[in-house]
């Protein structure tokens, strides 16, 4: 299995560069160092002197990929994309345009990420293998009929109208949390509580529909009925058995899905006014700051990855038959 | 609680669930309650930002929202006084306003009536009050041996580092002349990047060479990192004469020159936070002046995450300043005197809390969260409503919760523009002037005022918003090629006027009569989304009234500064906000000499009208005064006749205050205000209570619902069950 591994990460290696290369080339499509150095330096008294100034401070008056003027090496080296993103190879972040660390502010901004993304997951995952189990136990009946229809029309509305709607009903109507906001320590339970529940009814139909149909094609197998012929009650075959063998694809999804958690939520964060890595991503975009942009999109690649060779160890986990060679 | 508890009949799942709400409650009642319970009653300011301020520097800082923290940390040598109208500087940090004194090229002195093109130099002598300090900072602490204690920092002391509060130590000093020196050698530092460096590099006498000679120095330390010592440089135009006494010279007359000495940029910086902050460890940690700032204004920063929240509390050695004893005559009768004399700052603190969306804050701000709103589109409605004569007043709803309502006309202005280099629209001929004023006419700013901004705005009649010297109501200050004075107000023209002056131009019904082709104009626009197609349709139909058919170029904002730096836009949308209240900052708008093609200056419309140009020049170095006024009239009446803007609209700001919040006068220009307030804490808590009484009953009703959906679900599998088993 190391040797697996070992290969996968070797396999990354050109995959990063690649997502490196194509961020770069998006966003200086987009973008060019004058349009960055205007919209740092804001709107009013902008001369020409100090655009050139704000690029030759940060190294963006340099060739982006070739330097015909350098010599040697530096005909490489010397050049925005080189100095720009390949230190992130080595998880050198560097200074945004702004001028601040940014592994530091990673490090500050993925705690509240974490703090709503992990029992966003936790409970979500729960709830929504909770009630997709329920309605395969009252399959056939009202229940899953009527279950499935509400599964139908939750999925049908927008994620918005789920953060909107409770803040309204919960935080304003009812008034039993605060409508938006964060704190540190144990305090920041009181301005999670409506996040993770908005975002759990959120993701409620798409997720009971997704797991109920796992559940489903399980139940028809052969080892099902052996286990109900040998008298065991619904609850017990459906609750032990094919929810421990329904764990394969389960845990497809969730595995993938945990080293992104980081990142956090780019709507929930800027309405509930999180200060995650969503909010940080979204306000760098915004504000064109290129050097935070490729560090969250390098992040984000590097973290994918990881996440899919996370799932790919767990199955080995739980399913002894899977081996990685 | 006790009551709640105390309910036999609650079921239990339900009973656990209200336990854990009623702890909730514990922790900052009401439950919905975003703040600590502890700070119910505290003498405390709440209040949002929107997105973190890119710059708390006063050498950097330029934006609203960067000017919000600073200015009440800063204390630059002037500021506006806060009640008075029209707008008028008074001291701040200089303990008397300074007089300019003239000399010619020789360095003799001149009159202050001397012509501006014989004043060779202006001489600023800013005397300091002597009472002044810096509020409590680690940068200033020192040993017993008296060394500064942490301008060396190893890297075991860097270790247990993570924000400014983890300094143990702090001490202060004076303010000083010298600082303010340092301050002005620091607009010019070549890693600054002071949005004023240039305009300030032609006035300040050597400020230029010295950024130059700074350039060449720093390149030359480059692989040396660390403090940077502007002490060791002299500037030729700047001179600490004593402790409290600083002569500023400038080159020619510049008497703008004193607005910007009430602006951050001249706040004083001590050597000692800037040798503090260059530490590289430091530096790495994002501790730097750019975000944790030292001044000996009413507030410090004690708290800076902008990622959550920022908390200004009141500076201990901040000095003696008082209330204001007088204003405009209706303030007493508003309230506004009340504290007159008081000393200032009134609120200990205040905390800015990130709320990056409308609507959570609207919620917050009635349920008393908020101590004060602004009014976004989506929250108009609720809020405002339209009298019989077309006042803006609050609703029932908010009358009823003691809101009150404040508006004021922001001294800014928002038009669209004609390029003057264009071959179709530009060009001061006649022609020309008749195609711009006819589409002056066509496009209705009254309508869209109250189609798009309901009614958040009056109509521009010139370039001059008012509360600016210079700005003439009435039946004086329209705009004749626009508008008749009707029944005592400004009336727009008829179209029909409009279609006559397009005949005049040389396109009847919007033909060119020289091609037979129907009129086409391009609008070059950020505006592309879908929030903003109703705008640009409207523009369309403003100008289908002349027969011209207009085309939309939209584009990211970027692309489209290109496009005006080359000029090839054609008409364009764009906006001002003053910097100080003087008419020069907005006639400068259209002076040749800044012409945005070739100069790269404000010009955007690449105006030069050269009798425009020379009032401009006698009119920007004239004091207020009848003089100056005549020469105004004739610049606006040139203006109003060569029409190279449609002049649009003078925005309105809406402010909405809860009734705990008083002495809150608008005041456009002065960014200082927070340090006039005061706070009602306990009106404010009996409201919070009063307004934010949690409702659990829909609870039990949600949890009876399950249950009664659940039981005949259960039931059947009950049966089910059984019925296997036989």
């Amino acid at each position: 299995m190391i040797d697996y591994i070992i290969r996968r990460l070797l396999y990354a290696l050109p995959l990063l560069l690649g997502i490196n290369l194509l961020a770069f080339v998006l966003f200086f499509v987009v973008n060019t160092p004058e349009d960055m150095a205007r919209m740092h330096l804001g709107q009013k008294h902008v001369t020409s002197e100090a655009i050139e100034k704000w690029k030759h401070e940060r190294g963006y008056d340099q060739p982006l990929f070739w330097n015909g003027q350098a010599e040697g090496a530096g005909r490489a080296t010397q050049t925005i994309f080189y100095q720009k993103s390949l230190g992130l190879f080595l998880f050198r972040f560097g200074r945004s345009d702004g001028g601040r660390d940014i592994g530091a502010d990673i490090g500050q901004r993925m705690w509240p990420s974490l703090a709503i993304a992990i029992p966003s997951l936790i409970v979500g995952l729960a709830v929504h293998i909770g009630f997709a189990l329920l309605l395969v136990f009252f399959r056939l009946t009202y229940l899953e009929f009527w279950g499935v229809a509400l599964c139908v029309a939750l999925m049908s509305v927008s994620t918005l109208f789920y953060i909107i709607g409770g803040q309204f009903l919960v935080g304003k109507l009812l008034q039993l949390t605060p409508i938006s906001g964060y704190d540190g320590g144990w305090n920041a339970v009181r301005f999670i509580i409506l996040p993770v529940v908005i975002g759990t009814m959120a993701g409620l139909g798409s997720g009971v529909r997704w797991y109920r149909t796992l559940f489903l094609e399980e139940a028809e197998k052969d080892y099902v009925r052996t286990a109900r012929a040998k008298g065991l009650s619904e609850a017990r075959v459906l609750f032990f058995h094919v929810l421990k063998n329904a764990m394969i694809p389960i845990l497809t999804g969730v595995v993938v899905v945990l080293p992104l958690l980081f990142t956090g939520s780019l709507i929930t964060e800027s309405f509930f006014a999180i200060p995650g890595l969503g909010s940080y991503t979204i306000d760098a975009i915004n504000q064109q700051d290129f050097a935070i942009v490729r560090s969250m999109v390098f992040l984000g690649s590097v973290l994918y990855i990881i996440g899919l060779l996370l799932t790919d160890i767990s199955y080995t986990l739980v399913d002894p038959r899977v081996k990685l060679s | 609680m006790a009551l709640l508890l105390s309910k036999a009949s609650i079921p239990h799942r339900k009973a656990v669930f209200i336990l854990v709400l009623v702890g909730m409650a514990g922790c900052g009642s009401p439950p919905n309650n975003p703040y600590p319970a502890s700070e119910a009653n505290d003498n405390t300011l709440y209040t949002s930002f929107e997105e973190r301020p890119k710059h708390l520097d006063p050498a950097r800082a330029y934006s609203a929202n960067e000017y919000e923290f600073i200015a009440q940390i800063y204390e630059p040598p002037l500021q506006y006084a806060y009640l008075k109208r029209p707008y008028q500087l008074e001291p701040l940090a200089a303990g008397e306003l300074p007089e300019a004194s003239y000399l010619d090229a020789k360095g003799k002195p001149l009159p202050e009536t001397a012509p501006a093109q014989k004043i060779a130099f202006s001489v600023y002598e800013i005397r300091l009050r002597p009472d002044l300090r810096y509020q409590p900072h680690p940068a200033f602490a020192r040993d017993t041996a008296g060394h500064y204690r942490y301008h060396g920092l190893s890297p075991n002391e860097l270790g247990s580092i993570r924000s400014l509060a983890d300094f143990k130590e702090t001490a202060d000093r004076p303010v000083s002349a010298a600082d303010y020196l340092y301050q002005i050698k620091r607009l010019i530092h070549p890693q600054t990047h002071s949005p004023i460096a240039e305009l300030m590099g032609d006035y300040i006498v050597g400020l230029r060479e010295l950024g130059n000679q700074l350039t060449r120095e720093f390149d030359r330390r480059k692989d040396n990192p660390g403090w940077f010592d502007l002490r060791d440089f002299p500037l030729e135009g700047v001179e600490v004469v004593d402790e409290h006494r600083l002569r500023i010279r400038l080159h020619g007359k510049y008497p703008q020159f004193r607005f910007w000495l009430a602006m951050p940029f001249f706040a004083p910086m001590p050597w000692e936070a800037d040798a503090f902050y260059s530490q590289p460890g430091l530096v790495e940690r994002n501790i730097s002046l750019d975000w944790y700032p030292v001044g000996s204004g009413p507030y410090q920063l004690v708290e800076n995450n902008p990622n959550r929240r920022m908390v200004l509390e009141r500076n201990p050695n901040f000095h003696d300043e008082r209330y204001p004893l007088a204003g405009e005559p209706d303030d007493a009768a508003s309230g506004l005197l009340a504290d007159a004399g008081q000393r200032l700052p009134l609120i200990e603190r205040i905390i800015f809390v990130l709320e990056k969306e409308t609507i959570p804050y609207w919620s917050k701000f009635l349920q008393g969260y908020y101590d004060a709103s602004g009014l976004a589109s989506d929250n108009f409605d609720q809020a405002i409503q339209f009298s019989g004569l077309g006042n803006a007043e609050l609703t029932p709803e908010m009358k009823a919760r003691g809101i009150e309502l404040q508006t004021a006309v922001s001294a800014s202005i928002h038009y669209l523009g004609f390029n003057m280099l264009d071959q179709v629209v530009g060009g001061l001929n006649e022609d020309k002037s008749k195609l711009r004023r006819a589409i002056s006419i066509a496009i209705d700013e009254e309508e869209f005022i109250a189609i798009f901004m309901n009614g958040r705005g009056i109509a521009a009649q010139g370039l001059l918003p008012p509360g600016l010297f210079g700005f003439q109501p009435g039946s004086e200050g329209i705009n004749p090629y626009v508008y008749d004075w009707v029944d005592g107000e400004p009336r727009r023209k008829a179209i029909d006027e409009a279609k006559k002056l397009m005949a005049d131009a040389g396109y009847p019904d919007g033909i060119d009569h020289a091609t037979g082709k129907p009129l086409v104009l391009f609008l070059d626009t950020t505006s592309s989304g879908v929030d903003d197609k109703p705008t640009l349709n409207w523009y369309r139909k403003q100008l289908a009234k002349l027969g011209i058919q207009l085309v939309l170029r939209t584009t990211d904002y970027n692309q489209f500064q290109q496009k005006m730096a080359n000029g090839n836009a054609q008409l364009f949308r764009w906006g001002w906000n003053a910097d100080y209240p003087d008419p020069e900052n907005f006639f400068f708008l259209l002076f040749g000499d800044n012409a945005k093609v070739g100069s790269g200056g404000e010009n955007a419309a690449n105006y030069r009208n050269p009798e425009f140009d020379r009032l401009f020049r006698i009119m920007r170095n004239q004091a207020d005064g009848p003089e100056r006024m005549a020469l105004i009239r004739q610049m606006q009446d040139i203006l109003r006749h060569d029409a190279p803007w449609v002049f649009g609209v003078h925005p309105k700001s809406f402010s909405l205050r809860h009734e705990w919040y008083r002495n809150f006068k608008p005041n456009l220009m002065a960014n200082n205000g927070l340090k006039y307030l005061r706070i009602d804490g306990t009106l404010r808590a009996t409201r919070r209570l009063q307004w934010n009484q949690p409702v659990y009953w829909p609870l039990g009703l949600a949890f009876a619902g399950l249950v009664a959906l659940v039981t005949p679900a259960w039931l059947l599998y009950r049966r089910r069950q059984r019925s296997a088993a036989l």
